[in-house]
């Protein structure tokens, strides 16, 4: 064993999360067919391999230390439109912005959604709803199609690219009239008045999202969305002659937000770049958890106990609640019926980690779960309590990669 | 492996008695580490430290190890690295010496320099070539401030304390972008747990206030570490000063 140079070979790469924390060196492959993909599967080191799309998970999902990793986003075609049935097949590194985009225009838009991650990687970390069908690659270099009520696909979503690498997926698409959304902004003095508006019997609309501040008054803001019917843009719009149009300038909405439009979310986002990260150059942490519906007290509990006077929870900022309506069929799916909360803190806040230690025991008493998708620290002891069903997934990995092909630094962290 | 703040959750740590190394162990099983392999002679020392391991709930295996003997070292820390993923090295093995004994005493002196030199060298290379294979991992270096400027109280050691330095900064450099980060600790002098009592010279420092330096600098993967802080400054001047003048300054005394 001896130093070399690995760095002379640019296949060669360190891998981050989203949150630039913990880097490890992977062999980045790039196939650009499902047959190279194959390819790269069967010539894989003895540290196995896993998928990965544009790297956006906040942890180490999409890391393989001194393995493979499949960067799958030059895989990006969409290969079939059935507008009867609603569903469009593309394949799995198809960024979800790009395809609603390109649906625009006839009026479609995928149930999954619009953001900048890859079509496969939305099923692989449990975001993407409305997935119908899907095209996996096993650990023996075969693939196979999977549909909706398989064990294997509901272990696939949610599943972390554990089972195998996601090739390509069948997405449910919805009708769309126009291209916007009309927002409605309410603010509350703090967070218990957002729940009680919240809980109190407010109509459910499809895109609702909190934003509470944890420094200074603590104010929250609840903004929701409704698309918006041809019928219902306001006379004289200019979007009355081109509903479907997609916005002109990268950066700004069609028109200033009168009467509350906006476009829908995805498409003047995904033509800007990220913005950077004001978290230094040590990265970020990202916290996602989700708390069971009935459990509220426990909600407010973690946000009082982030917004505390010496928290390490309020270098975050703010929080984002949203509201859950329905759980995730595969043993590792994360959602679950009721709420989430999410925070990114910088990962060099002092106590950051023993802080967010704290906030695991409490969703876990409280019946709910971390997003592993999103996770680089949870303490592996409490996974058993939040996955109550991991004994499920890890028997049916054994069964379809019994030698472990498909492995990420996440999985060995966690001892998944 | 290591999470997104940097704590390891396995630690290979080379010099199974050393106080540093030891409460570094305590304070990482604090937060995520449950497995420690413990290189170092066979003594009851090291048996008394792995007890007291595994007593804090980590799982403790030992390692007979002897820096002096670089042949066997690919073979023995080879092994560990087959046991399982090593998230963290720390590489806290090394002599004193006994500087006046030592001088009239050239087969002791090399003793010194082959333990905190030679050994090092042989044993960081091994550990760095199966860090790199396995992509991720960090290699702790602990050095000293004594090898920062030729002094005569401890040039014996500090001349390999120096040599050490240099050759894990190198290393640092040499596995920049592999995923592997090596850190350099550079304490000043470690007070020894039985002073407690006795009144504290300025910037020494203890065993528990370079492992709290070791998890921060782990979190914030930095390539250099002075304990405490301000000593970097200190030393930063004092290698400006007069040689005439540094002769005759004090050497601080734990």
């Amino acid at each position: 064993m001896a130093v070399e140079p690995l760095l002379l070979d640019d296949d060669f790469a360190s891998l981050t999360g989203a949150g630039r924390t913990a880097p490890s060196l992977a062999l980045l492959v790039r196939p650009r067919s499902a047959a190279e993909a194959a390819g790269a599967l069967l010539g894989r080191g003895p540290r196995g391999a896993i998928a990965r799309g544009r790297g956006l998970a906040g942890g180490d999902a999409g890391q393989n230390a001194g393995g493979t990793v499949l960067g799958l986003t030059a895989l990006d075609r969409i290969t079939g439109l059935d507008r009867a049935a609603g569903t469009v097949v593309c394949e799995a590194g198809t960024e979800l912005g790009a395809l609603a985009r390109t649906l625009l225009p006839l009026g479609l838009w995928p149930c999954a959604g619009a953001g900048r991650w890859t079509a496969g990687g939305a099923v692989a970390s449990g975001y993407g709803q409305g997935v119908e069908e899907l095209e996996l690659l096993g650990a023996d270099g075969g693939s196979r199609r999977l549909r909706r009520g398989d064990p294997l696909f509901d272990a696939t979503v949610g599943g972390l690219g554990l089972t195998g690498v996601v090739l390509s997926v069948a997405l449910a698409l919805r009708p769309v009239e126009t291209a916007f959304l009309r927002e409605r902004t309410a603010r509350f003095p703090d967070a218990d008045a957002l729940l009680a508006h919240w809980t109190g019997g407010a109509p459910p609309e499809p895109y609702a999202r909190a934003r509470i501040e944890l420094t200074g008054r603590g104010r929250a803001v609840l903004t929701t969305a409704a698309p918006v019917p041809y019928a219902g843009l306001p006379r004289g719009h200019r979007a009355r002659r081109a509903p479907l149009a997609l916005p002109a300038l990268p950066g700004l909405p069609l028109l200033p937000r009168a009467g509350g439009l906006r476009p829908l979310p995805g498409l003047v986002r995904a033509r800007v770049p990220a913005p950077f990260p004001a978290y230094g150059s040590g990265g970020f942490v990202r916290y996602r958890c989700a708390v069971p519906e009935g459990r509220e007290e426990a909600l407010r509990g973690l946000l009082a106990l982030l917004a505390g006077r010496r928290s390490p929870g309020r270098a975050a900022r703010h929080a984002r609640v949203e509201r859950v309506g329905a759980g995730g069929a595969g043993p590792l799916a994360f959602p679950v019926r009721g709420w989430c909360l999410g925070f990114d803190a910088p990962a060099g806040t002092p106590g950051l980690g023993r802080f967010l230690d704290v906030l695991d025991e409490r969703v876990a008493a409280a019946g709910g779960r971390v997003c592993l998708a999103e996770d680089g620290r949870l303490r592996p002891a409490l996974l058993p309590v939040m996955y109550p069903r991991l004994d499920a997934f890890r028997e049916l990995r054994a069964s379809v990669d019994p030698r472990s092909v498909f492995r990420s630094d996440l999985s060995r962290r966690l001892g998944l | 492996m290591k999470d997104a703040l940097g704590a390891p959750q396995s630690l290979l740590l080379l010099g199974g008695t050393s106080a540093i190394g030891l409460a570094t162990a305590r304070r990482l099983i604090a937060r995520r580490t449950r497995t420690v392999w413990l290189a170092g002679r066979p003594s009851p020392e090291l048996a008394a430290a792995a007890g007291s391991l595994r007593g804090l709930g980590a799982e403790v295996r030992v390692v007979p190890f002897d820096a002096l003997d670089t042949d066997a070292h690919p073979e023995r820390l080879g092994r560990v690295f087959a046991e399982g993923e090593v998230d963290l090295v720390l590489l806290a093995f090394g002599v004193p010496g006994d500087q006046a004994r030592d001088e009239s005493d050239p087969p002791a002196a090399v003793r010194v320099a082959q333990t905190n030199y030679t050994g090092a060298v042989s044993a960081a290379l091994v550990c760095a070539g199966a860090l790199q294979a396995q992509g991720h991992g960090s290699l702790v270096v602990l050095s000293s401030v004594a090898g920062e400027r030729g002094r005569r109280a401890d040039f014996i050691y500090g001349s390999s304390k120096a040599g050490l330095d240099v050759f894990a900064q190198g290393l640092g450099d040499a596995l920049h972008g592999t995923g592997v980060h090596v850190m350099v600790v550079r304490p000043g002098a470690v007070r020894p747990a039985g002073a407690a009592g006795r009144p504290e010279a300025p910037l020494t420092t203890t065993p528990e206030a370079v492992a709290g330096a070791i998890e921060l600098g782990l979190r914030r993967r930095s390539e250099t570490v002075w304990v405490p802080g301000p000593l970097r400054l200190v030393a930063s001047a004092l290698r400006h000063v007069p040689r005439p003048l540094h002769r005759r300054l004090p050497v601080p005394r734990p």
